[in-house]
């Protein structure tokens, strides 16, 4: 469904991306993990097309979109949560998922979609005209992931929905994460430094060091690796 | 209070009194008086005495008054209490407002100076909530919006005058001209945000200028342009005595021929004009486009991964912004009759980028509450001639001061009504 080749990209000089090849099939939750700086984001921004690939091919469903504009890209079926939720603090909730179905907006289906979201995030629902930037980081994750579904998108890039989130919520929002995966049938690309969990909801798994994929496979597989235990998992493993 | 912040407070007045010596001293105290054989300098110490006293008595007062732990001083009770109501009455406010305006010129004290101050505030108002679309809701910082102002003049002065066409049909074409103009700035400024933004809209206004003044052929310079066409009630022009085969507005309405009613008119159609802004305003930010301009103004990269396609909509926050600036300038060369480029100096960038500060970025309602303020306050004081600036510059601070986000900070949110109706 989406296969990446080779990915180059550079911030100036800068090389964040070192030739990264991985591929998301329909239907599958893929984790992305590593550690700070290892080019998580940035692959993601590049999938987007915030951030242009300098050399390799980004195809989804058969097209190659590594040269093309952000907001093609989402009208493909991409959309990402990008890091931080980035909630449009001044807006109320429901704005920010009016926004979400920018890309689809003939308020068609709009009254549906926003039901589905209020369902999957009933505390949503709840506060509706509120301000975004006046939720908690994790309802704020939640609103970030609602807004992003409001485009219905086929595949849903998630950048580090656990970064600042209370453990508990952490836990409501993989739970989150795998019903839109399951119930809805949205892929799921998913970045993450909380290996153990990324790892868990994973059927299959990428290490992304330096720039480069070093590790792969499934995602119980990798949590069993010793080499992963020792970098990402034990001490350093936050839960 | 203890006695130890008396002292304090005290001790900080002397100091600031030391301050307003050292300024006041030699810039008051000593006066220059030419005589025949050159300058010599006049001391005037009381005068000094008395602003260093005036000072230091100020300042013992503020800080008498901060020294109450309450925050709540006598000014921040009384804004907030007005804020308060505004927001919760904004719409009752806002419908008297314009019954107000409505009945304006035909109150009793209404005469022909208060309709010159009114028409002027409502231009202002109407320019405020033109750039408000930019700056307000869009987010960007436009300090070269008197240009889009200029291009509206000049397009409407120079095709009423060649072409002799009608108000009616310049109006929207000098529009059309300015909104071309908002895309041309838009293209170039495309990547850049605040400070840099900010910079290059500021160099674009004074470009226009400049081109203005050179480009002698087209707009005659310096000299600008004269016998701008008046407008005309449908097609009645405002003459006491019509040319041949016309008819002109008093006869036909059978009326005592008045310059009012020019002035009246004028008056209206500024009205109607802003009150299409507001109106489109309004609308639109319920609209995609419209909502796109606020989730940029917030943040950019959460537009991009969900789609928003920030080139078209930041040119089309430009074209829109600088389109009601065009009409807005239509209205300012048919009301003057003469426009040259001394009208469309930086200075007015400032005054409309002021308002929409002041009012709250992105408050309609503050705008006009800002309007009112600045300009009628600095026609209010024109009898000091030149120390109108610093009644103008007074009122800037007294804003920031009380109310550091405007006077209406809060957004209100466009689907509210949405909600409540499920």
């Amino acid at each position: 469904m989406l296969k990446i080749s080779n990915v180059e990209t550079f911030y100036g000089k800068i090389q964040a991306l070192r030739g990264v090849d991985l591929d998301v099939n329909d239907g599958e939750v893929v984790s992305l993990i590593g550690s700070n700086g290892a080019g998580k984001s940035t692959l993601l921004m590049t999938i987007s097309g915030v951030n242009k690939a300098k050399r390799g091919n980004i195809v989804f469903n058969g097209e190659n979109i590594e040269n093309k504009d952000p907001h093609k890209i989402v009208d493909m079926g991409i959309c990402q949560v990008p890091e931080g939720r980035r909630i449009f603090s001044r807006l109320t909730v429901e704005e920010n998922l009016r926004l979400g179905a920018h890309a689809n907006e003939k308020g068609k289906y709009f009254e549906n979609d926003i039901k589905e979201v209020y369902d999957l995030f009933p505390v949503l629902s709840d506060r509706k005209t509120q301000r975004g930037g006046t939720l908690s980081g994790g309802e704020q994750q939640m609103l970030a992931i609602g807004r992003a579904l409001m485009s219905k998108p086929k595949v849903l890039l998630l950048d580090e929905p656990s970064l600042g989130i209370a453990p508990k919520l952490v836990n409501q929002i993989f739970v989150s994460i795998k019903n839109i995966n399951k119930e809805k049938n949205v892929t799921i690309f998913l970045v993450e430094q909380n290996a153990k969990k990324a790892l868990e909801l994973a059927d299959r798994a990428y290490v992304l060091v330096n720039g480069k994929v070093t590790i792969k496979g499934p995602g119980k597989e990798l949590l069993k690796n010793k080499d992963i235990q020792a970098a990402y998992l034990e001490g350093g493993a936050k839960n | 209070m203890e006695k130890r912040d008396i002292i304090q407070s005290f001790k900080d007045s002397l100091f600031t009194g030391l301050i307003a010596l050292a300024l006041f001293g030699p810039i008051v105290g000593l006066r220059t008086v030419s005589k025949g054989e050159g300058l010599f300098i006049t001391p005037q110490w009381g005068v000094v005495f008395l602003l260093v006293g005036l000072c230091i008595l100020g300042r013992f007062l503020i800080n008498l008054n901060s020294a109450r732990k309450t925050e709540i001083t006598f000014f921040s009770k009384f804004t907030s209490k007005f804020s308060a109501i505004t927001e919760d009455k904004a719409k009752h406010f806002a419908i008297t407002g314009i019954l107000f305006a409505v009945v304006f010129p035909f109150l009793p004290f209404t005469d022909r100076y208060f309709m010159d101050v009114a028409i002027m505030i409502l231009t202002y108002i109407m320019l405020g909530w033109g750039l408000n679309i930019v700056v307000g809701l869009a987010g960007l910082l436009d300090l070269g919006y008197v240009a889009f102002y200029a291009v509206g003049a000049y397009s409407y002065a120079l095709i009423a005058t060649t072409f002799g066409w009608s108000f009616w049909i310049c109006l929207p074409l000098a529009g059309i001209f300015a909104a071309f103009f908002g895309i041309l700035l838009g293209f170039p400024v495309l990547r850049l945000r605040g400070d840099y933004l900010a910079i290059v809209t500021l160099g674009f206004g004074e470009i226009i200028r400049i081109i203005l003044i050179n480009w002698y052929e087209v707009t005659n310079g310096p000299d600008g342009i004269t016998g701008i066409p008046r407008p005309s009630f449908f097609g009645l022009p405002f003459k006491r005595s019509p040319d041949e085969g016309e008819t002109s507005f008093h006869l036909f309405f059978n009326f005592e021929y008045s310059t009012m009613h020019r002035i009246i008119f004028l008056y209206y159609l500024i009205l109607v004009l802003a009150l299409i802004t507001n109106y489109f305003t309004l609308k639109i930010r319920k609209l995609p486009v419209g909502r796109a301009w606020e989730a940029l103004r917030e943040d950019e990269i959460a537009c991009k991964s969900l789609g928003v396609n920030p080139t078209n909509t930041k040119l089309t926050a430009f074209a829109i912004g600088a389109m009601f600036g065009g009409f807005a300038g239509s209205f300012f060369a048919t009301r003057q009759a003469f426009i040259s480029p001394e009208s469309f100096t930086f200075i007015e960038s400032a005054i409309i980028v002021a308002i929409v500060v002041l009012g709250g970025m992105g408050s309609q309602t503050g705008v006009v509450l800002a309007s009112i303020f600045l300009i009628g306050i600095t026609e209010m004081f024109r009898d000091l001639e030149q120390f109108r600036m610093i009644a103008f510059g007074g009122a800037m601070v007294l804003i920031m001061v009380f109310k550091p986000k405007g006077i209406l900070a809060n957004r209100k949110p466009t689907i509210l009504m949405h909600g409540d109706k499920k």
